[in-house]
């Protein structure tokens, strides 16, 4: 529409014409953009300055809230919320030291084109992220259940292992929970990886080949370097995702995790606002998850060198 | 001009197909009470109910509430519409809809532990129902009143009594020459289970690590509870931290017990297990039938409702668990509403009904006594027709839960962190998780 408009105003030079296009140029951009203005105004903007608000807040009923100031985030500062932070940032460790290199690896195999079926797997990797997280978690429970008769302990069981009562322990929790999000997303990441390594120009591994480098030498110094902006982004959206885990733990324990072990961050502010009715004490706790989440994903980027200027490396 | 206003026309489309998208599922539900519509011969008005609730047998019960008033109040028939969430999502739907002042639907289940979440603060969203309560109160279970009562104001009627009760298998019981009839007290019950272990290796029982249900009723039937009289919290008094090591010494120095499978009673694992008649009994409140019914059925013609063993001085049952109904004041039809509750709920054909189609324990004690309680259904026909008798006896001990502010968080913390520590992990003694958890509460 903007390149039909100039061509008009070419077209038709007369004076109070051209003033109204030009108007209508200055006016059009601003207008392209205002349906995100006001989606993030209404729908990012104010609950963010209302959720600030109601965490200096006490709010006991319909229209019956009262200040209170810093006490949600005194409060806020217990066993609970020390094991939800403690339980997230080792799910989130977990999720990137796994669904980096892994994704990665198969996206490298992926990537060969004698390689058979490979269509077949990229689909069958991908199709676990179309599915419900609620449906597949459901499988997950049962699947890890605590009886011989059950999938993994019946599997474990030919090998002669013991069965383990996988959802009433805290590393075990933590396995099937770091289990169910790679089934999840693994596929997502391979995509990712996909898209990057059709960025590096195959040239630099023919030359790569002419000097003589090994499949691993060209792996470390031209495919890796390559992905270094994939890699970035993968691990950003990673510490994202993996803060703001709720559906895995809530459909693997229900909305109370016994002994927290499979207490999230996202879980507790659940639990504080809706379980509890304190929507005060909630709030306070996503107004500091919002806190330390900018300040890991501020810290892993300074860290891969992202804020540095093109000339600086 | 013409490009103006088309590029006007698509920015307003884009806009409204983007907040569209984000409302449309809850204004779709909004409930608008007040919207009558003429039947009939023209004249007679019909009121549209909006109902709320997370269990699908209670919409069974409330279609026929609502066939039975409008062939009994032709003057005024309702047209009820019922819907049915998941748990979770309907007390947090209810709680957003109270806080918004808005959405909220006319007539609405609310689960006993989540009950004093919405009494919070000093006007409740919750419509007052002493109107209807006062004239039937010396025939009502009135310690189920109480639990959803704010200072002398009545907020919700219960469907049930929850009656708390033990469920023997006299199979295993009679391979162990055991007789439940002649199990009296706690010491009976756990000289029976060594018994029952040494001669069939059964545990005589399964208790819970991540729900209360074993638990509370052993506390309560010792006078005790989470919260004192006036809400304050006292989970590590005397009584309550006995009650914890009674539980543990049944695990681990009586050994006649076992965790159940899965963490608690209503795991798809325990009942399977429990299917296949691996232990010999388990404590549970009079409602729990239904679970038998509907998921142990190889356990049919095995299983017998008996009263609960005794500790001495203490009472035969306690009242546990329950879904207070509720109307909201944001109801375009309070008056209405209470009144069709009312007759629903509070009526000596509505409690006869709670037994008949929901198989439940019934909150008018006139109602044990009417033939209907007697007839045949699905409940005798499982464990036998002694059930109103055996209640009968046990009822009058039935008292009021201390219900607070804190209760929600207080049984979360029971759930959660206290019986599973100690009894799962065992990584803490009954009285230093107890003492952890009041201190908790004390703080908030």
């Amino acid at each position: 529409m903007t390149v039909n408009t100039t061509n008009t105003m070419k077209l038709q030079p007369e004076k109070p014409r051209r003033k109204v296009h030009l108007k209508q140029e200055k006016i059009a951009p601003y207008i392209f953009v205002l349906p995100f203005i006001l989606t993030f105004l209404v729908f990012f903007l104010y609950p963010i300055i209302s959720t600030v608000l109601t965490s200096f807040q006490e709010v006991l009923g319909p229209g019956d809230a009262k200040f209170i100031g810093l006490k949600n985030y005194r409060n806020m500062i217990n066993e609970h919320f020390f094991n939800a932070l403690w339980v997230t940032t080792r799910y989130t460790f977990w999720t990137i030291l796994v669904l980096v290199p892994i994704p990665m690896l198969l996206s490298i195999v992926l990537n060969r084109k004698n390689i058979l079926g490979r269509n077949i797997f990229r689909s069958a990797f991908f199709l676990p992220a179309l599915t419900s997280v609620i449906v597949a978690g459901l499988f997950f429970r049962l699947a890890f259940g605590e009886q011989d008769t059950t999938l993994v302990n019946m599997i474990l069981g030919f090998f002669g292992i013991p069965k383990t009562t996988w959802l009433q322990r805290g590393h075990t929790a933590m396995f099937v929970m770091v289990v169910l999000s790679t089934w999840r997303w693994l596929g997502v990441n391979v995509i990712y990886f996909l898209s990057g390594l059709q960025n590096i120009p195959v040239e630099q591994y023919e030359s790569a080949s002419i000097d003589g480098a090994s499949e691993w030498r060209k792996f470390l110094s031209i495919t890796v370097p390559g992905l270094k902006p994939v890699i970035t982004y993968v691990v950003t959206i990673s510490i994202y995702g993996g803060y703001s885990m709720f559906a895995e733990s809530y459909t693997l324990f229900g909305p109370r995790s016994p002994g927290d072990i499979g207490l999230t961050m996202v879980s507790l502010i659940y639990q504080q606002g809706f379980n509890e009715n304190n929507f005060g004490a909630g709030s306070a706790i996503g107004i500091t998850l919002l806190i330390i989440l900018m300040a890991v994903n501020m810290i892993q980027l300074a860290l891969t060198g992202f804020f540095k200027k093109e000339g600086d490396d | 001009m013409k490009k103006t206003i088309s590029l006007c026309l698509a920015l307003a489309m884009t806009t409204s197909i983007a907040l569209t998208g984000c409302g449309s599922g809850s204004t779709s539900k909004d409930s608008t009470g007040g919207s009558t519509s003429t039947a009939g011969s023209g004249t007679v008005k019909t009121t549209s109910l909006n109902f709320w609730t997370f269990q699908e047998l209670h919409k069974g019960f409330f279609d026929d509430a609502a066939a039975t008033w409008n062939k009994k109040h032709t003057d005024k028939p309702v047209e009820l519409k019922i819907d049915v969430y998941p748990i979770d999502e309907m007390h947090n739907k209810l709680l957003i809809a109270l806080q918004s002042g808005t959405g909220a639907p006319d007539i609405v289940d609310i689960e006993c532990g989540k009950f004093p979440n919405f009494l919070k603060g000093s006007k409740p969203g919750l419509a007052e129902l002493n109107r209807v309560v006062e004239p039937v109160k010396d025939k009502l279970i009135m310690g189920r009143m109480e639990n959803y009562a704010k200072n002398g104001k009545y907020y919700g009627i219960d469907y049930h009594v929850g009656a708390q009760v033990m469920f023997y298998n006299k199979e295993i019981l009679g391979k162990a020459g055991v007789n439940p009839d002649n199990i009296k007290t706690w010491d009976d019950y756990i000289a029976a289970g060594k018994t029952v272990m040494e001669k069939t290796g059964k545990p005589m029982t399964t208790i819970e690590a991540t729900d209360h249900w074993s638990y509370y009723p052993i506390l309560t039937m010792q006078g005790s509870d989470y919260l004192t009289k006036d809400g304050k919290p006292q989970l590590n008094n005397e009584t309550n931290v006995k009650s914890l090591q009674f539980l543990n010494d049944m695990l681990n120095k009586d050994k006649i017990a076992v965790l159940a499978p899965g963490g608690f009673h209503h795991a798809e694992e325990y009942w399977s297990w429990m299917n296949k008649g691996n232990a010999a009994s388990v404590w549970m409140p009079m409602w729990y039938m239904g679970r038998f019914t509907q998921y142990m059925p190889d356990l049919k013609d095995k299983i017998v409702i008996r009263p609960m063993p005794t500790f001495p001085g203490g009472k035969k049952s306690a009242g546990m668990g329950g879904t207070g109904t509720a109307v909201t004041a944001q109801s375009k039809n309070v008056e209405l509403s209470v009144d069709f509750l009312a007759e629903a709920k509070l009526s000596l054909e509505g409690s006869i009904k709670t037994w008949t189609i929901l198989g439940f324990d019934p909150i008018r004690s006139d109602a044990w006594a009417d033939p209907a309680m007697k007839s045949d259904n699905q409940y005798t026909q499982y464990f036998g027709n002694d059930i109103f008798s055996t209640l009968q006896g046990i009822v009058s001990d039935v008292g009021p839960i201390n219900y607070g502010d804190l209760y929600p968080t207080a049984l979360s913390l029971v759930q959660k962190n206290v019986l599973f520590k100690v009894l799962q992990e065992k990584s803490e003694t009954p009285e230093q998780a107890l003492k952890e958890a009041n201190e908790e509460l004390v703080k908030k």
